[in-house]
């Protein structure tokens, strides 16, 4: 089973990346764009077929791994 | 005294660490990262480089390898732990050091000699030491430390930063703070000040003809502080 996992910057935390994108978009005339936070997509996949648990497998790699907690957040989709 | 370099995938200053270890008289040893223990060893050390290519966030892989959990043991029983720019972030993945090294503020690698402010010397690595202000050498593109208020107020409250940019005369300030670290933090205790992370190298300023010799001070004192 396909577990999905986004890996964004906690609100608050300086993201330079999305800054600098923000500002290139705003350069080429994309004016409406006030903001850009870059984060991280993960395909994961588990070999398992209940998806309550795979999910709950993927969170504990969240937790242990693919995010710091100390700045990001994760969300499984 | 006996050291142990661990070495990474992607560890790029192992050997300069051990040629600077070995000149002030250390017993040096390397030792791979899938090994399960360390040989016998009075401080361990975690070199700089790019540990698994800098994947997913810099240190972070290498924080999970095998020789990590006898590193995690050695420096929980008490043991010496320096680790110099990726071995701090290898640190702080660990957990054995608070916070993260984010990206530069500036988004540009950088390469360039620095003044560090010593903060603590109630140490076994600045006791004693007799300068209060070192040039060392900083190589990094993700050296901007940050850690939440409250783990600020706990490092501040326990003396736990180890050294700050700084210019030459010691000031503070934004324009001597290369990459945007919160507090002008380069480098970092743990509570009870036996592992240090720093961004800087000393093992780069161990020659006055090739840089500078701060970096041997430093050396030099956590050897004094042995004895």
């Amino acid at each position: 089973m396909k577990i999905k996992v986004i890996v964004t910057l906690k609100n608050g935390v300086l993201d330079p990346q999305g800054k600098a994108i923000q500002q290139t978009l705003n350069g080429m005339n994309f004016g409406n764009v006030e903001d850009v936070r870059q984060g991280k997509y993960f395909e994961i996949e588990v070999k398992e077929k209940d998806e309550k648990k795979a999910k709950s497998l993927v969170d504990d790699m969240c937790k242990k791994l693919l995010a710091n907690l100390v700045i990001e957040d994760y969300k499984i989709v | 005294m006996r050291s142990s370099v661990i070495i990474f995938p992607g560890s790029n200053c192992d050997r300069d660490m051990d040629v600077a270890l070995k000149k002030f008289g250390f017993k040096n040893q390397m030792v791979w990262h899938n090994d399960q223990s360390i040989p016998k060893s009075d401080l361990i050390v975690l070199p700089g480089g790019f540990s698994y290519g800098d994947y997913l966030r810099c240190g972070s892989i290498a924080s999970k390898s095998n020789i990590i959990k006898s590193v995690i043991d050695f420096a929980n029983s008490g043991g010496l732990v320096l680790g110099i720019c990726n071995g701090f972030q290898i640190l702080t993945e660990t957990g054995l050091l608070n916070g993260i090294l984010q990206q530069n503020k500036f988004l540009n690698f950088i390469c360039s000699n620095v003044y560090v402010k010593v903060k603590d010397k109630q140490n076994k690595y600045f006791k004693d030491l007799k300068k209060d202000v070192l040039e060392l050498h900083i190589a990094h593109n993700e050296g901007n430390y940050f850690c939440s208020d409250d783990e600020l107020k706990s490092l501040e409250d326990n003396n736990q930063i180890a050294v700050t940019y700084c210019g030459e005369d010691g000031t503070e300030n934004e324009k001597n703070n290369p990459n945007g670290a919160i507090k002008h933090i380069a480098g970092i205790f743990n509570k009870n000040k036996n592992v240090l992370g720093m961004m800087p190298h000393p093992e780069r300023m161990i020659d006055k003809y090739l840089s500078g010799e701060d970096g041997s001070l430093f050396f030099k004192n956590i050897l004094d502080n042995f004895k």
